[in-house]
């Protein structure tokens, strides 16, 4: 194990190209410019009445893993949820499909 | 401390397991249960994302990532690699390129500016220690429960910020009579179209105060991408709300902001505290602004086993929030009697503080360990938790209960 932790350090020291530090008082700062790459997540919304509507209309916006850890909200509470991320967030959710994404996550069991 | 987020995605790739979409995600590093009541409460541990260290997976897009609590015991500035990560909106820029970005000043101003990195660089240096915190830090551990990010208490860190006053950037534009506010937006977009694109306004004299500022590090190092490289808004003593990252737009204004992320969002009932009771109307509301003094033990856990008969140390950090630490104190008692705990170093107003006491011998049984801070405009914090539907501003007293056998 100890082994292969520092195989990995003597790597991350080799790819990690050297972070660019706040010069001392006199050199103004160097900056380098960055390219990154985010994670995507593949999870889906569980199977059940409406998840397929779930699935298309709420993860082009956000994944799933925010919504699956909330605590149990009230139908009322996931309406005035679902009714901002139409009306606010503009999120573009068919009239008709309010209500099963509502109903959807109404009936969601808080995940361990 | 794990440097290790983008080198060990690479190496999974290159073994071909990185692709394996099971249950648990190929970037899994443990988990992790977060004091939640009612749960949920068990959280991914991920080192997949760039920049970034261990981190509690609370969203993966647009990234929430909080910050482990053990993280806290290990010093008052929080590593750059395990500061927490908080976005609005998905479409974040993946590449920002250190020579053709420019910061636009504009609006009520005599001279539109368009400066670059170096020139902001040029500009007189100013380097602060100073706490962001999410307005929503520790939502999670509302009760009753609110929705929302659901963290627990890292969504906080601290730095060594170092830029330039955002005065001095106002000064070169000029700012015209009549100005009120200066608002500021960051390279982040929405996904959908007209949807509110992030803004946040401070009033004109709190922005040229001489203390907010364009940081263009932290602790001593190019920020994080995910933490908003290249220039972030800082703005000492207040929620995270204010601190736009990737900020890329200044605009004077000679009205106040109307828009969604001031008029709507982020706001709190004006009582003191944002403290209300579950299902009261009819109070004003006003945009989230000052911090308040909050204190956490960082060396026990809830729950913890210590020895009858032997001293008990107790060390966490604290910070008072729009001002610096006047006293901690901590209870052995749940809070009837209370002493004074020996604070560490002066890193400024609006830096954590270390705090360290030893609690006497302790006789078997169940006990609450309970700290509080009191702040130097001799704010303390509340005993009982606070509470909101937004979630925001929790700063009630934090108690350890701990097993003395």
């Amino acid at each position: 194990m100890s082994m292969h932790r520092t195989a990995f350090l003597l790597a991350a020291l080799a790819l990690t190209p050297i972070p660019a530090l706040a010069a001392p008082t006199s050199e103004p700062m160097h900056f380098t410019s960055q390219q990154v790459e985010l994670p995507g997540s593949d999870r889906v919304f569980p199977d059940g009445p409406g998840a397929e509507v779930v699935n298309n209309n709420c993860l082009a916006c956000h994944s799933a893993g925010m919504v699956l850890t909330q605590p149990r909200l009230s139908k009322a509470q996931w309406t005035e949820t679902v009714n901002k991320m139409v009306h606010v967030y503009k999120a573009p959710v068919d009239q008709a499909d309010v209500q099963a994404i509502v109903d959807y996550l109404a009936a969601l069991k808080p995940q361990p | 401390m794990n440097h290790a987020a983008i080198p060990r995605r690479a190496v999974l790739a290159g073994l071909g397991i990185g692709g394996l979409a099971a249950a648990a995600p190929a970037w899994a590093a443990g988990s992790v249960k977060l004091p939640l009541p009612g749960g949920p409460d068990t959280r991914d541990l991920t080192t997949a994302f760039p920049g970034k260290g261990s981190m509690i997976l609370q969203r993966t897009q647009p990234p929430l990532l909080e910050t482990p609590f053990e993280v806290f015991d290990q010093g008052v500035f929080t590593p750059n690699d395990q500061f927490y990560v908080r976005w609005h909106w998905a479409s974040i820029p993946t590449e920002v390129d250190a020579k053709t970005f420019r910061l636009k000043v504009h609006g009520h101003v005599d001279r539109e500016l368009s400066l670059s990195l170096d020139e902001i660089a040029r500009l007189p240096r100013f380097e602060i220690a100073a706490v962001n915190q999410c307005s929503g830090n520790s939502r999670g551990l509302f009760e009753p429960r609110v929705p929302g990010a659901q963290w627990a208490n890292g969504s906080m860190g601290n730095a060594r910020w170092t830029g330039v006053r955002l005065k001095d950037v106002l000064d070169r534009a000029g700012v015209r009579t009549g100005a009120m506010q200066v608002r500021f937006s960051g390279l982040d977009e929405p996904v959908v179209n007209d949807a509110p694109d992030f803004k946040k306004s401070l009033a004109l004299d709190h922005a040229r105060g001489g203390e907010v500022m364009l940081a263009y590090a932290m602790n001593g190092e190019q920020l994080p991408l995910l933490n908003g490289f290249p220039l972030r808004l800082v703005v000492p003593g207040w929620y995270s709300t204010y601190w736009v990252k990737m900020l890329s737009d200044v605009e004077v204004l000679d009205k106040p902001d109307e828009q969604y992320w001031m008029k709507t969002a982020y706001r709190i009932s004006d009582v003191p505290g944002a403290n209300i009771k579950p299902g009261q109307t009819g109070f004003k509301t006003v945009p989230i602004n000052r911090m308040v003094p909050r204190s956490f033990v960082t060396n026990l856990q809830d729950g913890a086993k210590v020895a009858a008969g032997a001293p008990v140390a107790v060390r966490g950090i604290a910070f008072g929030g729009d001002c610096g630490v006047r006293a901690v104190d901590i209870s052995s008692d749940g809070g009837v009697t209370w002493s004074p705990a020996k604070l560490g170093a002066d890193e400024g107003p609006y830096s954590f503080r270390r705090f360290e006491g030893d609690l006497p011998a302790l006789a078997a049984g169940a006990h609450a360990i309970k700290v509080r801070c009191t702040n130097t405009n001799g704010l303390a914090q509340p005993m009982d938790r606070v509470w909101n539907g937004a979630g925001f501003m929790q700063n009630g007293v934090e108690t350890v209960s701990l097993q003395v056998a």
